[in-house]
């Protein structure tokens, strides 16, 4: 069967700070850094205390959605319901009749978490079953617990009635709920579908990293300079949250409708190193990553050089040089300039689940906008990155860049999951 | 307390699971929960266990099967109240 063509025409975002899409290509351009010193933290005792909070509360003056706070009590399906609200406004989509009974069966929501709704587990489940009281428990843990949570709000809110479900791949999350998004327009089972994914702040998850010595505690006092991908003195993630969601057409309808496209979706691949080789749970096996970034490339039918910008994993550890060397070697440039790559953590953190699709909306605004943001902290850039791709393929300041046409945009997870989606300018 | 002071503490609990306020513009004391204030049948536990803490009392699931209309809670208050007091 054919392949359908899938374009991009609504984003929304919840990220720190930042509840619009102005907004955030404005911090995006000027980069500014979104993470502080989290008290909550301190107080938990981490010795890593910053964080990136992205704020659940929901406008009491959203009409549609205050409809729907009755039985909403987690804090990641709230941050995805906000950004899908801001993401079907921005798509020019008419805000449906909530008494309504018609159902869209075209439309499809995959909405990604890693985290979901773990703070209704420790703050209400735990101190309840200390208690053996299990049925105080009432009715709505379950459905703001679960990951497809967010899925079945957002589903409800808009009356979608295709495919609504989640996927939880750690940090490729979110490139892979763009992916499967992709694949459901493309292929024909969905015309439009509601992508995207969210994970809220929570100290009891980011306790896991804060044991597992990944988190930056060296830079307390100064919380800006804590997220450095790709520098030398990188030492650690900083712990981010939001929600990043995306509103993809076929083209057809796109057209038919006189949607604005903010750029096409070319295509993209996942694989797992299957923990061989070097790899390991928290560690890629580099034959894996290479194979997937190749693979996307030749199932988009695209030439390496034709990349014009990456927008990298890169999430501040010691992984970083790996990850350019790796790019660099699935990309066989001989001799050509590498293209320009940054890291939106730098910016935002690491949100985990929510990082892919906060970060595939950050790279559509700058192929959209024509720029490259500032890949921050990157002053004392690793040498090995230096030498192997040179100092002006990493943006200190951000870059104009008009012509760019062609992005591309990979995350890594634990579990050795490697995951790309290939981004272009949209063209007739 | 009285079975109007009793319905009025429901009606208050009963308000915070409606979407909508139009649904309490016309109701009376054999308004359907579900059907006419609206109101989802899974947060009908969530009703019992406000009403429960409100009137300092345990309701048996039996007796929340029993529930259709904003009077039957009030019945079943009453009752669970009287017996108390034996």
């Amino acid at each position: 069967m054919h392949k359908k063509r899938v374009v991009i025409t609504g984003m929304g975002v919840i990220a720190p700070e930042a509840e619009s899409l102005p907004l955030y290509d404005e911090i995006l351009r000027s980069g500014r850094s979104l993470i502080r010193h989290v008290d909550e933290l301190e107080a938990f005792g981490f010795e890593a205390q910053n964080g990136a909070i992205a704020d659940p509360l929901i406008d009491p003056k959203n009409e549609l959605l205050r409809l729907f706070e009755i039985d909403l009590t987690s804090d990641f399906i709230k941050l995805a319901v906000k950004a899908a609200y801001n993401a079907w406004q921005d798509a020019g989509l008419p805000i449906p009749d909530p008494d309504s009974e018609e159902v869209d069966y075209d439309t499809g929501v995959m909405i990604g978490g890693v985290i979901s709704g773990i703070e209704q587990l420790v703050s209400k489940v735990v101190p309840l079953l200390e208690k053996k009281r299990p049925k105080r428990l009432g009715s709505m843990i379950v459905q703001n617990t679960m990951p497809s949570g967010a899925s079945a709000y957002i589903s409800s809110i808009f009356a979608l009635g295709n495919q609504a479900m989640s996927l939880n791949s750690a940090c490729s999350t979110g490139v892979d709920s763009v992916n499967w998004g992709y694949h459901s327009v493309a292929s024909g089972w969905a015309k439009r579908m509601v992508v995207g994914a969210s994970d809220a702040y929570n100290p009891y998850s980011w306790a896991g990293f804060e044991g597992m010595r990944v988190l930056n505690r060296n830079s307390n006092d100064a919380p800006e300079k804590a997220s450095r991908p790709m520098s030398e003195s990188a030492k650690g993630f900083v712990p981010g949250s939001g929600a990043g969601v995306l509103i993809l057409e076929d083209l057809d309808l796109a057209r038919a409708r006189g949607a604005r496209i903010y750029a096409e979706i070319l295509g993209g691949f996942s694989n797992c190193g299957a923990l061989r080789g070097k790899g390991s749970m928290t560690f890629p096996n580099r034959e894996g990553v290479i194979r997937a970034l190749k693979t996307s490339f030749e199932l988009c039918n695209i030439k390496p050089e034709e990349i014009d910008y990456i927008n990298g994993h890169l999430s501040g550890t010691m992984a970083d040089p790996f990850e350019v060397q790796n790019w660099f070697d699935a990309m066989q440039l001989k001799g050509r300039k590498f293209p320009y790559i940054n890291s939106t953590k730098s910016i935002l953190g690491h949100s985990l689940g929510a990082a892919g699709a906060l970060e595939i909306v950050a790279t559509i605004l700058q192929l959209y906008n024509g720029y490259v943001h500032a890949s921050l902290n990157t002053e004392d850039l690793h040498p090995a990155i230096e030498k192997l791709i040179g100092r002006d393929a990493v943006p200190l300041e951000r870059v104009d860049f008009p012509e760019m046409r062609i992005a591309a945009k990979a995350n890594f997870g634990f579990g050795d999951v490697n995951s790309a989606i290939v981004l272009r300018k949209f063209e007739e | 307390m009285n079975k109007q002071e009793i319905k009025e503490k429901v009606i208050a609990i009963l308000k915070k699971y409606t979407r909508r306020e139009e649904v309490w513009e016309n109701f009376s004391d054999t308004s359907d929960i579900l059907n006419d204030l609206k109101i989802n049948s899974a947060r009908l536990v969530d009703i019992i266990l406000d009403i429960e803490d409100e009137f300092d009392l345990e309701v048996e699931d039996e007796a929340m099967d029993r529930i259709r209309t904003i009077n039957d809670v009030v019945e079943i208050i009453a009752e669970k109240k009287a017996e108390k007091k034996d």
